[in-house]
């Protein structure tokens, strides 16, 4: 059953959509391992697709200017922020939240870590910076201290001063050590 | 926050693209990677009517070896340039592309979208300055390659038509002997630098047969430092010689104070990073192996 996606955020359609002059274009995006196929205002931004219709809020908007990182998923297996980048972009794409991290009940080690660590406070930033280690991890399991640096340079935390997130990639790390190069399932 | 309504219009090839923007007229707008129109558009900066998307056109994002040269499809993102070995055969395009803003930016922005957007503060333009770089467009009239010493105008402006589009970016191979080095200075990954330098050298033995040396973020486009590559020039590359070059380097910034310093703080920035970049260059063209990265505030 197509959803249908008509305005864009919160303020969702009173009227139906189908007024002159409203364009909508049909998508199909696979999120988390399950498909969608919506029908999209072009200006509606990915990270409102997957919280507002598709309810998948794990994702946060932080800044809503490129800066900040909390709405950091993967598309494609690579990092994005999805505040800067239209939902008809991500059209036949797979889309990778923080809510795909745990499966069946049982957290990632990714997740694990930041929890033994202490690795949030707040945990606004925390999804975001969980899928930016998702995607260092997929690409290099043993990263230094300056690889991981540079791979969370785009995600701002308020609380932690970052080093018990280092903690938590690292410890992280260790577990993705036995995990093969670009492994998509490392758990 | 949301942009202003717009129609999107996704081609399917280049030559659809320019098509389409010639039908659409002066309210289209051409989507690349989107790391700057989109935040620009929400903020309503930019209020276009209609997008063309280019990202679902097959074929152009590749990087390849062709002769003498390395051809970018227009559409090649910055982390593609940063993984690339090929592209690694020019350590300066590697410094560069591993220094755009942060990883998720580098994922989608492209290299492409960064010469047509030609924002004063990017990064591309001040470091393809250096090294013999030519621009290679489409149009609905046909193709035509610009060296991109001319493809950007001013700021935020280039040469190309309202209905052309970039395809390539294509770079000589610097000779052997020869090394680059970009530096920008940043108050945080995700933003454009204070100051950037580029600086690439061409050695014969002691002495500098030929300097190229670019400024980013202190005038309307990239800055051509002309005075400071004459200090190089001709001569063996010293603490007197780098000093002289330094301090063209200085004369010919001509920045905006705003809320990253004030003009003068940036003129005495520019001038470090010159000599800093011309340093690892050295290095470089003397064959030695040499990791740059951008310093932070």
């Amino acid at each position: 059953m197509p959803k249908t996606a008509t305005k864009p955020g919160r303020a969702r359609s009173r009227k139906k959509s189908t007024d002159a002059g409203i364009q909508e274009v049909p998508i199909r995006v696979n999120v988390n391992g399950k498909a969608y196929a919506v029908s999209v205002e072009p200006r509606l931004l990915l990270v409102e697709l997957l919280r507002e219709h598709l309810d998948l809020t794990g994702t946060h908007v932080g800044c809503d200017t490129t800066y900040c990182g909390a709405c950091t998923v993967l598309m494609n297996g690579k990092t994005v922020k999805s505040c800067t980048l239209f939902a008809v972009q991500a059209d036949g794409a797979e889309i990778m939240t923080v809510e795909g991290l745990a499966r069946d009940g049982e957290l990632h080690s990714i997740q694990k870590a930041f929890g033994d660590c202490h690795g949030l406070q707040c945990g606004y930033c925390t999804p975001g910076l969980m899928m930016s280690t998702y995607q260092l991890l997929l690409s290099n399991p043993q990263p230094n201290e300056s690889e991981i640096r540079k791979a969370i340079a785009g995600n701002t935390c308020r609380c932690t001063g970052y080093q018990n997130i280092f903690k938590a990639i690292r410890v992280a790390a260790e577990k993705a050590k036995g995990a093969q190069h670009g492994d998509q399932v490392f758990r | 926050m949301f942009p202003r309504a717009f129609q999107y219009h996704r081609a399917g090839s280049l030559k659809e693209a320019t098509t389409m923007l010639a039908q659409l007229g002066d309210e289209a707008k051409l989507l690349a990677g989107g790391q700057s129109l989109i935040p620009l558009m929400k903020l309503r900066f930019a209020n276009p009517k209609h997008l063309v998307d280019l990202n679902f056109i097959p074929g152009v994002a590749y990087i390849k070896e062709d002769k003498n040269t390395l051809r970018f499809g227009a559409l090649t993102r910055h982390s593609d340039i940063e993984n690339s070995v090929a592209a690694a055969r020019i350590a300066v395009l590697h410094d560069c592309a591993a220094g755009i803003a942060d990883v998720q930016i580098r994922n989608r922005g492209t290299i492409g979208g960064s010469l047509a957007e030609a924002d004063p503060s990017g990064d591309w333009a001040v470091v393809l300055s250096t090294l013999e770089t030519t621009v290679r467009c489409v149009g609905p009239q046909g193709e035509r390659t610009i060296p991109l010493s001319q493809f950007i105008t001013d700021a935020y402006t280039t040469l190309l038509a309202k209905d052309e589009v970039v395809r390539e970016v294509i770079v000589k191979l610097p000779p052997p002997g020869s090394g680059g080095a970009y530096i920008a200075f940043k108050r945080a990954a995700p933003v454009y630098p204070t100051a950037s330098a580029a600086v690439h050298l061409v050695m014969n033995n002691d002495i500098c047969q030929e300097a190229a040396i670019s400024l980013g973020c202190v005038g309307l486009t990239f800055t051509k430092a002309s005075e400071a590559e004459t200090a190089l020039r001709g001569r063996s590359v010293n603490e007197k010689t780098i000093q002289g070059a330094s301090e063209a380097a200085r004369s010919a910034a001509d920045p905006q104070p705003d809320m990253r310093g004030s003009a003068e703080y940036k003129r005495t920035l520019v001038a470090a990073l010159v000599r800093r970049a011309i340093e690892v260059a050295l290095r470089r063209a003397q064959g030695k192996r040499c990791e740059v990265s951008h310093l932070y505030a």
